[in-house]
């Protein structure tokens, strides 16, 4: 079965390299594809929205509407894995392998995810509060926080983490975020402009509009981080536990 | 097919054949945990081509979210199954 797989992927393979000689040339300012609307945005970016990074601009501006939706896809991710796999705890210890217990406290690896881990969460809200002038912005801020609660998971015990950021909070943040970005798209609405409008901002924040798209920009940047943060610690101690939240990696 | 197309065709050359490598064994491997260790180092190398490419926003999701979390989840998931493919 897998041979006929393999076959069938070599055969699609050869097929798309065989399309592949007809794309334009790597960086052609002449594509298609550079010709309308990217030379729109890469000039006007920084005059009409103030910031510089024009991936961020167009992923939370100009775009806004698919990044609502990403970040609402996420959710509804980790409902799933949520809704699938959480169980109440195990009655009978009936496991598929008997999994060895911990034999003490690892003393390097818990020192050093305890001396990292400042660093680790600083450094994932300095992204996010970056992402307007470097590669970054509200996902990878949030999937490095998320990375965080993890790397705390795996060196400690789950117990551990739990007595930190209990898992209805885990839970509650991640509709938190959502409904900030939609929050931000509604408050727009009823200030006068369109949804996720963010030039209606300037009435309530006193800045000019260029500056409401960059106080919106980084509002929407918000949201998504905190539901990254929920989704990928919840999909974590979901999988992990098998779904009864007892013991992870 | 030109190959003077790409940024440093030089780092092609030598990323390239690894990832094609790297993708081709980790699905005839037989050990899960070990194909999800090789999908880890798939995506460390996926991460060094998108930044040849100078897509630095995408290599830094492709470097925390498929090197980072997506393996952590691919083992945790395969030590509760049974650690040996079927086929």
């Amino acid at each position: 079965m897998k041979k006929i797989a393999f076959l069938i992927t070599l055969a699609i393979g050869v097929l798309l390299l065989r399309a592949a000689v007809d794309l334009p040339d790597w960086g052609d300012p002449n594509s298609p594809a550079s010709l309308h609307v990217s030379p729109y945005y890469i000039t006007k970016s920084l005059e009409e929205t103030a910031v510089p990074n024009f991936v961020t601009s167009v992923l939370a501006d100009y775009r806004s509407y698919d990044t609502m939706f990403e970040t609402t896809v996420i959710f509804c991710a980790g409902i799933t894995v949520l809704t699938l796999l959480r169980r109440a705890r195990r009655v009978s210890k009936k496991v598929i392998k008997p999994r060895p217990a911990r034999k003490g406290s690892d003393l390097i690896l818990q020192n050093a995810v305890r001396l990292l881990l400042p660093t680790i969460q600083l450094f994932a809200f300095y992204v996010l509060a970056h992402g307007h002038h470097s590669p970054g912005g509200g996902f990878q801020g949030g999937v490095i926080l998320g990375a965080g609660f993890i790397l705390l998971a795996i060196a400690y015990d789950m117990h551990m983490v739990f007595q930190r950021l209990r898992e209805k909070t885990v839970l509650l943040l991640s509709g938190i975020g959502v409904a900030i970005y939609a929050g931000i798209g509604a408050l727009c609405l009823v200030l006068g402009k369109n949804f996720l409008g963010y030039a209606a901002l300037s009435r309530i924040l006193g800045t000019t509009e260029v500056m409401a798209h960059s106080d919106g920009i980084l509002g929407v940047e918000i949201g998504v981080a905190i539901t990254v943060l929920a989704i990928m610690f919840s999909l974590y101690i979901d999988l992990a536990s098998g779904g009864d939240l007892d013991e992870g990696l | 097919m030109s190959w003077d197309a790409s940024y440093l065709w030089q780092f092609d050359v030598l990323i390239l054949p690894m990832v094609i490598i790297l993708a081709i064994a980790s699905l005839s491997i037989k050990d899960l945990v070990s194909a999800a260790i090789l999908f880890g180092a798939f995506s460390f190398l996926m991460c060094l081509m998108w930044t040849e490419m100078l897509a630095v926003d995408v290599a830094f999701t492709e470097a925390a979210v498929g090197a980072g979390v997506s393996t952590v989840l691919f083992l945790g998931t395969a030590l509760h199954i049974k650690r040996k493919a079927k086929d």
